[in-house]
């Protein structure tokens, strides 16, 4: 992915004012990388996954993805949601199809068969007829993940999809995670504001600055590519995790902010 | 530290006598069938004692015995067939009219713009109030009974379907427009699976306007039907006649209503909490 001088201003029709979100981001994802953004809450990381995906319009600049430039989403990239947003009437099995089932380029059998081997992938054999309310928070975040990988994204969008989750299923899921895109070999984009979670999933971190969202600066996470949670009590973790607290903290003035982070 | 013994020294899963625990499963029906035992029981003694007069208030077994009478010789099928043919037509036709109307309104909110004010007008009318204006019109026969039920039930469905399909998560389309649903597809994935549950709710509440439409557009201007059975009925004070009427309706009101919930679970099957 490549994302070129993007700037995104939004108008809100109730107050009648403009609100720059996102100021000329340039930001790259290599092929099988994991980029991971953090900055202070309500800066925009969001705004600029939804732009990645093509369901905001940007001001300005442009995001190419494999070379060609993006206009509404594609199947080329996949969302992971915050909220799971699995449709509750559809089994497990059915939420992770859902995307082959739009497209209709596949016949039946071969599309519950991808996602039979998805839901394999994701540690979910067995559940394939549960309904999600039968499904604990990690699990249907699983299903989310699966429910994007089916489609064999280029790029995987995760928009902090296990902040909804208690913290050890989260530090579990992280692991998780990591061998399930090494095992799809996918490239993702990934956000969090947990800054102990982007550094040991990343490759890169992008710190984002308060809004309008700039870049901070790029940190790159020179640490064992597998990675074990034990990582998080080494030296080299702990040097990068407070550089990057540091950058966010010089952004996060106001005390509310402070305490979310 | 030492465990200490219970005073009695029993455990405490106590095995209970079978009556009992029999009793702790049925316990709901049970006392609900008997409260209703013990109420019926209370009425009969209180006529066979001549505390109240049966012209009145009638009794469980002379109403039985109406009731037996009236279906050996013959004179309640009449009624009964008329009754269930002008509910059948009319609460058809405000399923078949109503469910699309509403899917259309809730969808397109420009022909939601233009209908609103009327549907508004009349769900907040009490359709009763019509019922003389459409005798004038369709005379006294079936399909002034057929319009009555079909204006009493086709609002409250139309307006369950309109909100279901109107309130869908914002969450769902986002996750449908990401995966590249088109219009179509995002109705039919997303907005009608999840306005199921208001619609069929919608359902239930048209069927008791419904039933009130019958038995009141029978008793207004009729010649046949169980309104009717039971307002001629009352001018000549045949109290347990009228009761066998009552009695009837509520039988049909009570299956069919059951018969919507059976639905609701069927469909229901992935909603949390619930309990089949």
């Amino acid at each position: 992915m490549d994302a070129r001088r993007v700037s995104l201003t939004r108008y809100n029709e109730r107050t009648k004012q403009y609100l720059e979100v996102l100021r000329d981001i340039d930001l790259q994802v290599f092929e099988g990388e994991l980029v991971t953004i953090v900055g202070p809450s309500g800066c925009g990381k969001t705004t600029f996954l939804n732009a990645v995906d093509g369901l905001v319009k940007l001001t300005a600049g442009r995001i190419l993805v494999d070379g060609s430039q993006i206009n509404g989403p594609g199947p080329d990239r996949a969302f992971v949601f915050q909220n799971d947003c699995l449709f509750p009437w559809r089994t497990v099995l059915r939420n992770v199809t859902y995307g082959l089932e739009l497209q209709g380029r596949l016949p039946a059998h071969e599309m519950k068969q991808r996602g039979q081997n998805i839901i394999e992938l994701v540690g979910l054999q067995g559940f394939a007829e549960h309904y999600p309310h039968e499904l604990s928070g990690g699990m249907r975040q699983r299903v989310n993940i699966a429910r994007a990988l089916v489609m064999e994204p280029k790029l995987l969008l995760l928009d902090e999809p296990f902040a909804a989750l208690d913290a050890q299923t989260r530090e579990f899921m992280q692991v998780e995670l990591l061998k399930i895109l090494a095992r799809a070999k996918t490239t993702a984009l990934f956000i969090t504001h947990q800054i102990n979670e982007a550094v040991i999933l990343s490759n890169r971190v992008a710190v984002f600055s308060a809004r309008p969202a700039r870049i901070k600066e790029i940190i790159k996470v020179d640490l064992p590519s597998t990675r074990a949670l034990s990582l998080k009590h080494e030296a080299g973790f702990v040097e990068i995790e407070k550089h990057i607290w540091r950058l966010i903290e010089e952004e996060a003035v106001r005390p509310d902010m402070l305490a979310e982070a | 530290m030492n465990a200490i013994p219970s005073p009695s020294g029993t455990s405490l899963e106590v095995q209970l006598p079978p009556v009992i625990s029999w009793w702790k499963r049925n316990e709901n029906w049970l006392l609900g069938t008997i409260a209703m035992l013990v109420f019926l029981s209370f009425w009969e003694t209180s006529v066979a004692f001549k505390w109240v007069n049966p012209l009145f208030t009638s009794a469980p077994t002379r109403i039985l015995r109406a009731g037996i009478e009236m279906f050996a010789d013959g004179s309640i099928y009449g009624h009964i067939a008329i009754s269930s043919y002008e509910f059948a037509v009319g609460y058809g036709l405000a399923l078949v009219i109503g469910v699309p109307l509403g899917i259309l309104m809730g969808w397109y909110s420009r022909l939601n713009a233009v209908l609103e004010p009327f549907v508004s007008a009349l769900y907040a009318t009490p359709r009763i109030a019509l019922l003389p204006l459409i005798l004038i019109w369709l005379g006294i026969g079936v399909s002034s009974k057929i319009a009555i039920v079909f204006l009493g039930a086709v609002f409250p469905i139309l307006v369950n379907t309109i909100t279901g399909v109107r309130t869908v998560e914002a969450d769902f389309i986002k996750v449908a427009r990401s995966f590249g649903a088109r219009d179509r597809q995002l109705f039919l994935t997303v907005a009608l699976p999840s306005s199921v549950p208001l619609l069929l709710a919608g359902l239930r509440l048209g069927l008791g306007h419904a039933l009130v439409g019958i038995v009141v557009g029978e008793m207004y201007g009729a010649n046949e039907g169980l309104g009717y059975l039971i307002a001629t009925a009352g001018a000549r004070f045949q109290t347990d006649k009228v009761m066998v009427g009552i009695i009837l309706i509520t039988s049909a009101g009570v299956a069919m209503t059951e018969l919507l919930r059976w639905i609701e679970r069927r469909y229901e099957r992935w909603r949390p909490n619930f309990r089949g």
